[in-house]
């Protein structure tokens, strides 16, 4: 509450009641969850003066993946993923519902356009974050399990490319899939029940379009979300890089006891140089 | 006894500072019984019952609203005495020292199974017990489905005398009418005459009748030659599994679209990436007609026609090797029909 010299003029009171009123819920959520601090904790972090607009890439890739997630469920609205033949047209189901919302549904073509191009937007930006990341040496300790998440993430991503190539099953789609199936059946020893695994056959059918269906939407996007989740928590503990040509992050020097911060959870002391790169994040 | 007590613990003091706890009230209780009221109402008697929810609903709604709002209004909070009794209420007692909390008093013996050890023991035994009991047939469900009761199919393609002798046909037909269209394959087709079967002494038809499914991954292999309309008339026929269509052609050899792999008319690969030689169907004659069993796969063919050599193998995946050392890396194939 502010304190005035003067007695307040009848705007700033009611400014003042009209602040109260905004402030009381966000109170009220604060008081039960600690969510508000822990939104701004994480959106208004403190990261290195001297960082670089590459260290967009991941947020960047993390809005490519909302908008697939979003035009995704959209299009699981209007989409029939079924290789039946309607017995009107002689055309198989899946195919006609991928044609009416390309041609026939208002604003189809911009909400399936956008999630077409937009997955090869989402593999770009990965391949250009990992690039960052490598050329940053931020793979390294203590962020090298960030690392293998991140890999993990663009295994996930792949996937989601090939399992989504089948669904406008058409020529190239069904095409594709046989030749991408098939190379998975040719890895040593699993390879050929992978195939199978992933046809739901010994040939492609029916099955194997309501197979990738799910996997697309729920299974793979599931996993994906949970790994961003992981990927971001460790971020956040573990602060953002400098630049490699930081003169800040040079100057660093680990604590005055010698041995660096210790960290919960940690048996042993953090080596000097990495306490460093561990801590440059938070500085 | 003072129902206020100095606490020593100034932490605690702030803490109970910044919580806003509002008063109990009957309010929101009232409030919930005229929705109920009004939606009772409306199934019997809107115009009576209903309105004396909406009467409540509103009343109650209004003081609950003034109750919640107090605070932000200025109006004194009053804030209801502690009244159970201060010992039964923890007043007096003091918590463990930070080091020694969870852990179990000195004089219990080591051995024994504490409550809390217990407890986790049980939790973590439980949920691995039912997460086990979920997944398993969960997985079974989403895995075995595609490997158990593969059906063959049996394809008609019509009295054996459609064929002439030595000519090819190229065969397009359903395998499977219920799975439609998706289970469309194609087959190149050549009558090799009677001969002799060596085990029977009996004679029997030969036919070459080979796979288009290409052996690098399995794309579409053509004919390479002249077909269709150019050397003559498409046979038609009408079969168990739908419409069926004969394609002459005189193919030199087969080719495929995807990665180049190239084939002889007897389906032996002659150039490209391909790992072996052209799957099969292996066929039976039933009361005069050509019926079509499953594919094998092949490694080479040595002659052509009725005299060929072939080196049968059980029906592997496009890409997988059937023959030598590199057949040791598929020793374990899922069942399959071809």
């Amino acid at each position: 509450m502010t304190t005035y010299k003067r007695k307040p003029t009848k705007a700033e009171v009611r400014r003042e009641r009209l602040e109260e009123v905004v402030l009381y819920p966000l109170d009220w959520l604060e008081e039960r969850s600690g969510l508000i601090g822990g939104i701004r904790y994480f959106l208004f972090r403190n990261v290195p003066s001297d960082i670089n607009w590459m260290q967009t890439l991941g947020s960047a890739a993390l809005t490519a993946f909302l908008v697939q997630a979003i035009t995704g469920v959209i299009l699981a609205m209007y989409y029939t993923p079924s290789a039946a033949t309607d017995p009107h047209t002689g055309q198989p189901v899946a195919w006609e519902s991928i044609d009416n919302i390309t041609n026939h549904l208002t604003m189809g073509w911009l909400v399936r356009g956008m999630h077409k191009w937009g997955a090869s937007v989402f593999i770009i930006l990965m391949f250009l974050h990992m690039g960052r990341v490598f050329l940053f040496g931020a793979y390294k300790y203590p962020r090298e399990l960030n690392w293998i998440v991140g890999v993990l993430i663009l295994v996930m991503g792949l996937m989601e490319g090939f399992t989504g190539y089948l669904l406008p099953w058409d020529q190239t789609a069904y095409w594709a899939s046989v030749v991408g199936i098939n190379l998975n059946g040719t890895a040593p020893f699993l390879g050929p029940w992978l195939a199978q695994f992933l046809r739901s056959g010994q040939e492609i059918s029916g099955e194997t379009l309501t197979r990738f269906y799910s996997l697309h939407m729920l299974l793979i996007p599931g996993a994906i979300i949970g790994l961003i989740t992981l990927h971001l928590y460790l971020v956040i503990r573990l602060g953002v890089t400098s630049p490699p040509w930081s003169k800040e992050a040079a100057g660093i020097e680990p604590s005055e006891n010698g041995s660096g911060p210790l960290r919960p959870g940690l048996t042993r002391p953090v080596p000097r140089g990495a306490a460093a790169q561990a801590d440059g994040g938070s500085k | 006894m003072e129902p206020e007590q100095p606490s020593p613990d100034t932490e605690q003091e702030s803490l109970h500072e910044e919580a806003h706890l509002p008063p109990p009230t009957l309010w929101p209780i009232g409030f919930a019984i005229g929705i109920v009221l009004i939606l009772v109402g409306l199934i019997i008697n809107p115009e009576l019952i209903s309105s004396i929810g909406a009467v409540v609903a509103i009343v109650f709604g209004f003081l609950w609203f003034r109750d919640a709002t107090a605070e932000l209004r200025g109006e004194p909070v009053v804030v209801d005495p502690e009244r159970r009794d201060l010992v039964q209420a923890g007043a007096g007692r003091t918590a463990p020292p930070a080091d020694r909390q969870g852990v179990a008093p000195v004089n219990v013996p080591e051995t024994t199974v504490t409550r809390s050890r217990f407890l986790e023991g049980a939790t973590l035994g439980l949920g691995g017990l039912i997460g086990g009991l979920i997944t398993i047939p969960v997985a079974g469900f989403a895995i075995l489905p595609g490997f158990l009761g593969q059906k063959e199919h049996k394809v008609d393609l019509g009295p054996v005398s459609t064929f002439p002798l030595g000519k090819w046909f190229i065969a397009t037909f359903v395998t499977d009418p219920v799975e439609g269209e998706v289970s469309r394959r194609t087959a190149f087709i050549r009558n090799n005459g009677v001969v002799t079967d060596p085990s029977t002494n009996q004679p029997t038809p030969s036919f070459t009748i080979i796979s288009n499914r290409c052996a690098h991954l399995g794309c579409p292999v053509q004919a390479n030659g002249p077909q269709g309309s150019l050397i003559g008339k498409s046979l038609k026929e009408h079969t168990a599994n739908g419409p069926l269509e004969l394609i002459p052609a005189i193919p030199a050899g087969y080719g495929c679209p995807c990665h180049g792999g190239q084939y002889d008319t007897e389906g032996n690969r002659t150039a490209g990436p391909p790992v072996r030689a052209l799957d099969r169907y292996s066929f039976e004659i039933n009361h005069g007609r050509l019926v079509l069993l499953s594919t094998y796969s092949v490694a080479k063919v040595v002659g052509t026609g009725a005299q060929a050599q072939i080196y049968k193998y059980k029906q592997y995946g496009p890409g997988q090797h059937v023959d030598g050392p590199e057949a040791w890396f598929y020793p374990l194939s899922p069942p399959m029909h071809g």
